[in-house]
């Protein structure tokens, strides 16, 4: 058997499609964490960046917190955060967080500071107020680049997300966690195969989001 | 604190073997990844309708979670490093092949012209102009592949003791000594950290042309689509 007939097997199971362990709750629950995750993850990394981006400062100490938080390891903060607190969402949301606020915050950063500096001394010399050039004239042309920033991150996210499983919470992992201690190949298999639609998916999103979002004067470019 | 690095006995390592341990399957990967990525994006620079198709590949590879990549591996590798080296290679290919493409490209056309005018054939061009100018990007590039790289080894431990100072997180729980994990998380930081520093140090030995800390360089025009810090994980 290969991977295919694996998932071929796993897909045409009848008993994978109903119930608490069937695709659909999975796929929901799943969706749930990562969801959360990233709005967590957003409410700390656009506003920060936004406003160092505007400000030009801190961007030194911005760099220093990403690269220590992309140095701490997701499962290793996943088994901690599970020894110190207990079982529960919390303890999952605190890797996936770490995990998705770097990118974020730096894309948005850098999306925002890098800007073409005519726009924004324009609307400056128009007598436009600091928060109306923030979110008339830098929010706008950096939109595209913010978007990326959250898109990786939303990805990370969704595909890190299966560690929940680990600590006896719900989502695709469970399929893998599952499939791995009972020897269940086609679990694993049909596991994996979900959490990568479910990332392609959310590419396919932020593609739309990015299509309807962004101005078409900004796009052109 | 006094058993914070008393390691178990059944990880068959001590602590500075662990760490040996780790570093090995977290390197070798990268290493691996970039002696791949090189010729790829000699390839995409070369036949700029392989790039985008390249890209979706190395995105499609990076949506499946490591978990389930290690696992489906152990068909065909068995329980082994070859199998957390192998996903890890792929990884890191995801990082390296956009950073090295850009970062080619982004050597201006004049000075492509002068090396040639200077007699400069396509190999020591590629060689001594176009990848010593692409370097930064490229490094940069290695610095998110190796931090990533060092936080998945980790993951391993879930297939069977493969996860070097990820078993400490295992051995964590089994034993009930939460300091076990700290240990892990806090090495794992150390040695990302480490890692990245000799990379930036690196950088600055490379390109003696850049204007050193303090005064930031610019920065590089960004292409839509995958950035370097698009792919941490």
């Amino acid at each position: 058997m290969n991977i295919i007939d694996f998932g071929n097997a796993f897909f045409s199971d009848s008993a994978h499609w109903h119930g608490y362990d069937g695709i659909p709750q999975r796929f929901l629950e799943h969706l749930q964490y990562s969801l959360l995750a990233l709005a967590i993850a957003a409410a700390i990394g656009l506003p920060v960046g936004l406003l160092t981006g505007h400000t030009g400062r801190g961007g030194n100490a911005l760099a220093f917190i990403a690269n220590a938080a992309r140095a701490l390891p997701s499962f290793g903060l996943l088994v901690l955060a599970v020894l110190l607190i207990g079982f529960g969402l919390l303890p999952v949301m605190i890797p996936l967080v770490v995990l998705a606020v770097p990118p974020i915050l730096v894309t948005t950063y850098e999306a925002v500071r890098s800007l073409d500096p005519a726009p924004v001394d324009a609307a400056r010399g128009m007598g436009m107020h600091e928060s109306r050039i923030l979110f008339q004239v830098e929010v706008p042309v950096a939109l595209p680049l913010i978007l990326s920033g959250l898109r990786s991150a939303a990805i990370q996210i969704v595909s890190t997300a299966t560690i929940a499983a680990y600590v006896s919470l719900g989502g695709l992992g469970r399929y893998i966690i599952d499939g791995l201690y009972q020897r269940d190949y086609e679990k694993v298999v049909g596991g994996a195969t979900l959490v990568a639609f479910l990332a392609l998916l959310t590419l396919a999103l932020f593609w739309a989001v990015a299509r309807v979002a962004v101005s078409p004067g900004v796009r052109r470019r | 604190m006094s058993r914070f690095f008393d390691i178990p006995s059944d990880l068959q390592h001590s602590w500075a073997g662990l760490i040996g341990l780790h570093m090995r399957e977290a390197l070798l990967p990268v290493a691996a990844g970039l002696l791949l990525a090189l010729p790829i994006a000699q390839l995409c620079g070369r036949f700029r309708w392989l790039y985008p198709p390249v890209l979706g590949m190395t995105t499609v590879l990076y949506a499946v979670p490591s978990l389930a990549f290690f696992v489906v591996l152990i068909d065909y590798t068995g329980q082994t490093e070859l199998t957390v080296m192998i996903p890890l290679a792929l990884y890191s290919l995801v990082v390296l092949v956009p950073a090295i493409v850009d970062g080619v490209r982004s050597v201006p056309d004049e000075t492509l012209a002068a090396a040639t005018a200077m007699g400069f054939g396509p190999v020591r061009r590629y060689l001594q102009v176009q990848l010593p100018i692409a370097a930064p990007a490229i490094i940069a590039g290695l610095r998110v592949a190796t931090a990533s790289s060092i936080s998945l080894v980790s993951v391993g431990a879930l297939i069977g003791n493969q996860g070097a100072l990820g078993n400490l997180l295992a051995a964590a729980q089994k034993y009930d000594r939460p300091e076990l994990a700290v240990n892990a998380v806090l090495t794992m930081a150390v040695l990302a950290i480490l890692c990245d520093a000799l990379l930036v140090g690196l950088r600055v030995l490379l390109t003696p042309w850049m204007p050193r800390a303090g005064s930031r360089p610019k920065p590089a025009p960004r292409r839509e689509g995958i950035t370097p810090e698009g792919a941490v994980r």
